[in-house]
């Protein structure tokens, strides 16, 4: 039992920030703005949250629960500003845009180093110590099962994803901003023609994109190293296959999500897992699950897959 | 000339060039206000600062990122987006260094680096046709199989690596011995690492761009790009023209890699569990080369410049990542093209050349 509490928590590790990552894109795209600037906006938000919490820890600020909140507070404000950039350049100026996403995407960990070395004395690594592990929440650590599960050695921010979800999926079902977001997506011209502001929209939906972004950047990093070096791994390239696999729907991501980092706790943890150790296959194939897996899964489901219309499409009010 | 809309191209992407230049400077001065000024200069001297030598190693660094820049161009132009290109130079690279290691000796070396890049090049086709075969028979997103391939052949390379070329005494794998010929390249620019494998590059482009423009194939590849549907109905087979576009886009990216690992250089495959930069890298080169084949090769040419430029200026304490920098804000300014183009297009009606308006003074006297 202690086994499948273990992966679970693992596989949360690794889901988790996908999932927030995917959901900031999800935004985004169902607006009608293709967002490749994922994995940019997840490096400029980790890096200056752990910027934050490094200087913080340095000076003995703060710590604890406020730090992670301010820190968190600040991925999620440079994420927007670059969130921002992408919108001017793919609303406002109307560019293809893949363009601004790459620019971004280059951006991001070339300035992050920079900026770490010319202000750290020429160390590219940005160190903190991670103080935000809860052994055990108090109360309901002791329920059985769900206590296991969710509230040992456990992250606050496991919490915020699943918020983030709920938050998703309310505000794009459940409200007329949502509404309005996908028709954007969807048809922008029949939405301009019922009295929606398409790039008021669109705007709104990319900067939402990048809060969550850089949110998401400094939840993969926290758990899992002590320090950051302008590099979150092709994560949120990883984030884009998750939101095209869950097919742009909140819930569908959630699962993506949940299976992919499955797969990958699999494959890192597979010696500690009676059945697939005896298997005793060369370690690579274990590694190979996760993207393996994917991709069998994609070719099962996709048939009938389909992005948002407009995707990709920058709004022309005098096109037709 | 001023009419016609390559020319505009190019004076928005000298104008984002421009911008670029001017945002490194600013930052270089801001951190480094000593040495600044030296700094840029040696940045702007780029491929001439050690004359001949360094121009060459310029040609020579454009080679991987010209093919996989052409990679993704190619495949942009029939709709694709080929963020996969990483996993076939990858292929491409591993299958040409084994064969070069294992062969050597068995086939003379005269054929075998040309059997080397052919093997490639397939290589990297069939990486790219297994994307292509799920998208046109399976529905399923290129750059979803792309990115999940991109792990796939990286994880698999570097099993492989460690299994068949591994060169214990220094973990990694070992280099290869033969090389593309030099073609006398060496001779002129001497000391630098240039070697045939820059002609073959650039034919290859020209050849993109041949297909492309000029033969009946491409101009179907391009309309299915544009709108599937209307080719549909025009007779052609989408099917057909993923899977061609995507099947070259990979071979020229895992030419690429056979080109950048049989070069006589040295370059050996690491067993760390990271992509390859030079995949991702082509990306901007197709961006800034505006996704045409020939634009790839200015595009290259100018990244690997200023890479240059940027090691150079190392000496002067300022980061080589600068480069990164001013590179990514000139593909952000270059997607201002449309604005300035417009600007120059209101700007040329106030202001017309002299043929324009005799041409106007024409054409009105003939509708009178």
């Amino acid at each position: 039992m202690s086994l499948i509490y273990f992966l679970f928590r693992q596989t949360l590790y690794f889901a988790i920030p996908l999932m927030i990552v995917a959901l900031a894109g999800m935004f985004s795209e169902r607006s009608g703005v293709v967002n490749i600037a994922l994995e940019g906006i997840m490096i400029f938000g980790a890096f200056f949250g752990v910027y934050f919490i490094h200087f913080m820890q340095l000076n003995g600020t703060m710590s604890g629960m406020p730090l992670l909140f301010c820190a968190l507070l600040v991925a999620g404000f440079v994420g927007g500003i670059f969130g921002l950039l992408h919108a001017f350049a793919s609303v406002t100026l109307k560019a293809d845009q893949t363009i601004s996403g790459t620019a971004l995407n280059m951006l991001a960990p070339a300035f992050g180093l920079f900026f770490a070395k010319t202000t750290l004395d020429g160390v590219s690594q940005v160190l903190f110590s991670n103080e935000f592990r809860i052994t055990a929440v108090p109360g309901l650590s002791s329920i059985p099962v769900i206590g296991d599960l969710f509230f040992k050695n456990c992250y606050v921010t496991t919490l915020l994803g699943i918020i983030i979800l709920i938050g998703s999926w309310f505000v794009m079902y459940k409200t007329k901003f949502g509404l309005r977001i996908r028709a954007c997506g969807e048809n922008p011209h029949a939405a301009d023609a019922a009295g929606i502001n398409v790039i008021k929209t669109r705007y709104i939906s990319v900067i939402i994109s990048g809060i969550l972004g850089g949110i998401g950047g400094l939840i993969y990093v926290i758990p899992i190293a002590t320090e950051f070096e302008s590099d979150v791994a092709g994560y949120g390239f990883l984030a884009m296959a998750v939101l095209i696999f869950g097919n742009w729907k909140p819930w569908r991501i959630a699962g993506a999500a949940f299976f992919f980092g499955l797969m990958k706790t699999l494959s890192y943890s597979y010696t500690s897992i009676g059945f697939l150790n005896a298997l005793n296959m060369p370690g690579v194939v274990y590694k190979l699950i996760p993207y393996v897996a994917t991709l069998i899964v994609l070719v099962i489901t996709s048939k009938d897959s389909q992005g948002p219309r407009a995707s990709g499409v920058p709004y022309d009010k005098s096109s037709r | 000339m001023r009419n016609k809309p390559g020319f505009k191209v190019f004076l928005s992407s000298l104008l984002a060039i421009a911008v670029g230049l001017l945002v490194g400077f600013i930052i270089i001065m801001v951190t480094n206000p000593s040495q600044g000024i030296r700094a840029f200069v040696i940045l702007a001297q780029g491929g001439f600062y050690k004359g001949l030598r360094s121009t060459g190693d310029v040609l020579y660094y454009a080679v991987p990122i010209m093919m996989t820049g052409l990679a993704v161009a190619f495949a942009f132009k029939c709709g694709n987006f080929n963020i996969g290109v990483t996993g076939q130079y990858t292929m491409g690279a591993f299958t040409a260094l084994f064969l070069a290691i294992k062969l050597e000796g068995v086939i003379p070396s005269s054929i075998l680096w040309i059997i080397c890049l052919i093997a490639a090049a397939a290589a990297g086709a069939l990486w790219a046709f297994i994307s292509a075969v799920l998208k046109a028979y399976k529905n399923v997103n290129v750059v979803i199989s792309g990115i999940m391939l991109n792990y796939i052949g990286m994880l698999l390379t570097v099993d492989w690596v460690k299994r068949f070329i591994f060169d214990q005494s220094k973990a990694r794998s070992y280099t290869a011995n033969i090389a593309v010929p030099k073609f006398g390249l060496d001779k002129i620019f001497s000391g630098s690492s240039i070697n045939g494998g820059t002609i073959i590059a650039i034919l290859v482009c020209i050849l993109a761009w041949y297909i492309l423009n000029k033969t009946t194939f491409g101009y179907e590849l391009k309309a299915c790009g544009h709108n599937v549907d209307a080719s549909k109905y025009a007779g052609m087979n989408e099917k057909t023209c993923t899977i061609m576009s995507m099947l070259l886009a990979g071979a020229f990216a895992g030419l690429g890699g056979g080109l950048t690992y049989i070069a006589g250089s040295g370059k050996a495959l690491a067993i760390t569990e990271t992509t390859l930069a030079e995949g991702f890298n082509g990306i901007p080169v197709a961006l800034l080369g505006a996704n045409s084949p020939l634009g790839c090769i200015a595009a290259s040419i100018f990244i690997a410049y200023i890479d240059l430029g940027g090691t150079y200026m190392q000496a002067c304490n300022i980061p080589v990542e600068i480069i990164d920098v001013i590179v990514a804000v000139i593909i952000y300014f270059s997607s201002f093209s449309l604005l300035i183009k417009s600007v120059l297009d209101q700007f040329m009606e106030k202001h017309p050349s002299k043929n324009d308006q005799k041409q106007i003074e024409n054409n009105e006297g003939g509708s009178e």
